[in-house]
């Protein structure tokens, strides 16, 4: 481990190395996590089963890449067919727990989670898998970094979606609608805003958000049927740590997220990754708390 | 109705099963001793998740921490740990039987104890989150539990640690095992009886209606959830370690810390049966085991997705569970009967 830190400090190229890849990474992290974001703030509903959307949009890619289909093509697609299924899990789900207490969202979510998981593993098998972009790379620094092009595009893409996103909420009529609800549910019905309609779309959005972000991780790194549940980790890691509504905190820690998992990565070992970012969460839920226990006045 | 008669005609038939079930079918004695194992970890969530609406989906920590407890309890007993996990199982140490039976009640009593005292150790930190914040910090303790003895060479990592060979004829250490989880199990609910009877189990519920007003109150809230944590992750803890001891081989990932499968099914199982009630837990443990069974042998490939299944509808369409709509439908006999015939019958009695 010491010997690791050594090598980043002889070396800081290593490190400017690591820096690039977390930062490549870190924004489909902080993509995952706006749409949890939206879920959060506007449902209320804790959703699980976000990694796993992340998932099944790799799986999308992945399918598609057996036909010879370029993920930047499986991207769309991904797109809608993930609204599609976000808008069926909220009808036979989400509908009915919405209202209800938070923690029986995030239990239904989770076992929504499971079954996603166990689908896709008979599907797929166990295997972890990628697809390959086919694109070159770029190399710099005497091969110290390379630089797939493939991550860049992804990058570019994640920015461009984030961007439509951001506009769709702002000046769209759905976008406004969506807003609404979330400032005052009561108030937006009053005013004529289906609430049940813009519940189900702002899930399905999310959905959709999650496995488009899928296919760029299919894309630039590895899928598996039980790696949802750390992508569900990551988005939880960045909500919390950010906090709702902020949108720059969001991808903020996006960016934080996957360049401090790329170094723990580094400095641990691989086999400390999933450690790592499980380990992030207790040091945020913490810090929430001891944050929390500063406004609270305890007479003893 | 008389409560105390009643409950005491529950134990009774479930001792009663529990010693003719093994003497009558002794095929199905593993199987028995799994239910009395799902039995005990869904009562034991449902000490905080029911009676304290502290809803947890890491409880499952304890249960490897016991195991992993007893393991380098047993081994360290007579063999240097590191030297005999870094052969994974290349090294057979022969356990004399009073090595091995010593080492057995040492491990179990250590691994209650060790348990005990780390859910203090994490409820110091966890208890301040509230409601889902709650639920997530432990699922996040639980995951990184098994990821970080996966990555810790000296208990064998991810490769795992065989555990001593149970000693004599092989018929016996089924049994032994079964005895053990029956004992546990049925001990575990006559404390959870009796706790519940008592004040604490008023605080209890105090917490779970409004924690600010029962703190108001005058209740140490903290002091209480500690409690109920510790004596949820003692039963765990020797559990744990009476499941590793059975299997024989313990690993981090699968075996220990299965989070996403036995963590999530106690929740699921305390929920089917009904949360917040003495035997609804018991009923929705034996009725998931069961269902578990009969999906393992009839839907073989697709048996977790008929239980991930399972949890959805539970948890979507029927959350107040078997004992909570009989409680809905007959309140004059609250949470006191096991099957909804029964309920009838009492209201048929008190018309």
């Amino acid at each position: 481990m010491l010997d690791n830190i050594q090598v980043l400090i002889v070396a800081p190229v290593f490190a400017v190395d690591l820096l690039l890849q977390g930062l490549f990474i870190g924004a489909i992290f902080a993509l995952a996590a706006y749409g949890l974001a939206l879920v959060w703030g506007v449902m209320n509903v804790k959703n699980l089963c976000q990694g796993d959307f992340v998932i099944m949009g790799g799986y999308i890619a992945f399918t598609m890449s057996w036909f010879d289909i370029h993920p930047i093509i499986a991207l769309p697609v991904a797109f809608v067919l993930m609204f599609a299924f976000g808008w069926i899990v909220y009808l036979l789900i989400i509908k009915r727990v919405v209202d209800r207490d938070m923690f029986t969202s995030l239990l239904a979510t989770f076992g929504l989670s499971l079954l996603i998981q166990q689908v896709l593993q008979l599907i797929f098998g166990p295997e972890v898998q990628t697809t390959d972009a086919g694109f070159d790379s770029i190399v710099l620094a005497d091969s110290m970094i390379i630089l797939p092009w493939a991550r860049i595009i992804s990058l570019i893409l994640a920015s461009v979606l984030a961007l439509g996103i951001i506009v769709f909420m702002k000046y769209s009529r759905m976008g406004r609608a969506i807003r609404a609800t979330a400032q005052d549910p009561r108030a937006a019905r009053v005013l004529g805003v289906d609430t049940n309609l813009v519940y189900a779309f702002t899930y399905a959005l999310n959905a959709a958000i999650c496995g488009a972000a899928g296919v760029l991780v299919a894309m630039i790194w590895v899928i598996q049927p039980y790696y949802g549940i750390v992508h569900s980790i990551r988005a939880f890691v960045i909500v919390t740590a950010a906090g709702l509504g902020n949108l720059p905190g969001v991808i903020a820690a996006g960016f934080g997220l996957g360049i401090a998992e790329k170094y723990a990565d580094f400095v641990f070992g691989a086999e400390f990754a999933v450690a790592a970012v499980v380990s992030m969460l207790i040091i945020v839920l913490v810090y929430r708390q001891l944050q929390l226990y500063r406004l609270r006045q305890v007479v003893r | 109705m008389n409560k105390t008669a009643h409950d005491g005609k529950i134990f009774a038939g479930l001792i009663a099963f529990g010693i003719l079930g093994p003497l009558l079918f002794p095929d199905y004695t593993l199987q028995i001793a799994l239910m009395w194992l799902m039995i005990l970890m869904a009562s034991t969530w449902d000490i905080m998740g029911g009676q304290a609406g502290y809803n947890s989906l890491g409880n499952i920590f304890f249960f490897g921490i016991g195991m992993y407890v007893s393991a380098i309890a047993q081994i360290g007993m007579v063999y240097d740990v590191a030297a005999y996990t870094s052969a994974f199982g290349a090294i057979v140490v022969e356990f004399t039987d009073t090595q091995y039976f010593t080492g057995l009640v040492l491990g179990i009593i250590l691994a209650g104890i060790g348990a005990s005292a780390l859910s203090i150790l994490f409820g110091v930190t966890v208890f301040g989150l509230r409601g889902p914040y709650f639920a997530i910090g432990t699922l996040g303790v639980a995951l990184a539990a098994g990821e970080l003895i996966s990555g810790w060479g000296y208990v064998g990592g991810g490769g795992g640690i065989s555990m001593p060979v149970y000693p004599g004829e092989a018929g016996a250490s089924s049994k032994t095992f079964y005895a053990l989880f029956f004992v546990l199990a049925i001990s575990a609910l006559g404390v959870i009886r009796w706790l519940l009877g008592t004040q604490f189990g008023l605080a209890l519920n105090a917490i779970r209606d409004d924690e600010d007003k029962a703190e108001a109150m005058g209740i140490h809230t903290l002091r209480y959830k500690l409690i109920g944590w510790s004596i949820a992750a003692f039963f765990m803890g020797m559990a744990g370690a009476i499941f590793g001891n059975m299997i024989g081989f313990i690993e981090p990932l699968e075996v220990a810390f299965p989070t996403t499968t036995f963590g999530i099914f106690m929740v699921a199982m305390a929920l089917l049966g009904g949360k917040g009630t003495l035997w609804g837990p018991v009923l929705g443990a034996i009725l998931f085991h069961v269902v578990k069974e009969l999906t393992w042998t009839y839907l073989l490939g697709w048996q977790w997705v008929a239980l991930g299944l399972i949890i959805v509808v539970n948890i979507v369409y029927f959350q107040q569970g078997l004992l909570g709509w009989a409680r809905d439908k007959w309140p004059e006999a609250f949470g006191l009967k096991v099957d909804t015939d029964a309920g009838a019958a009492a209201r048929e009695a008190a018309e």
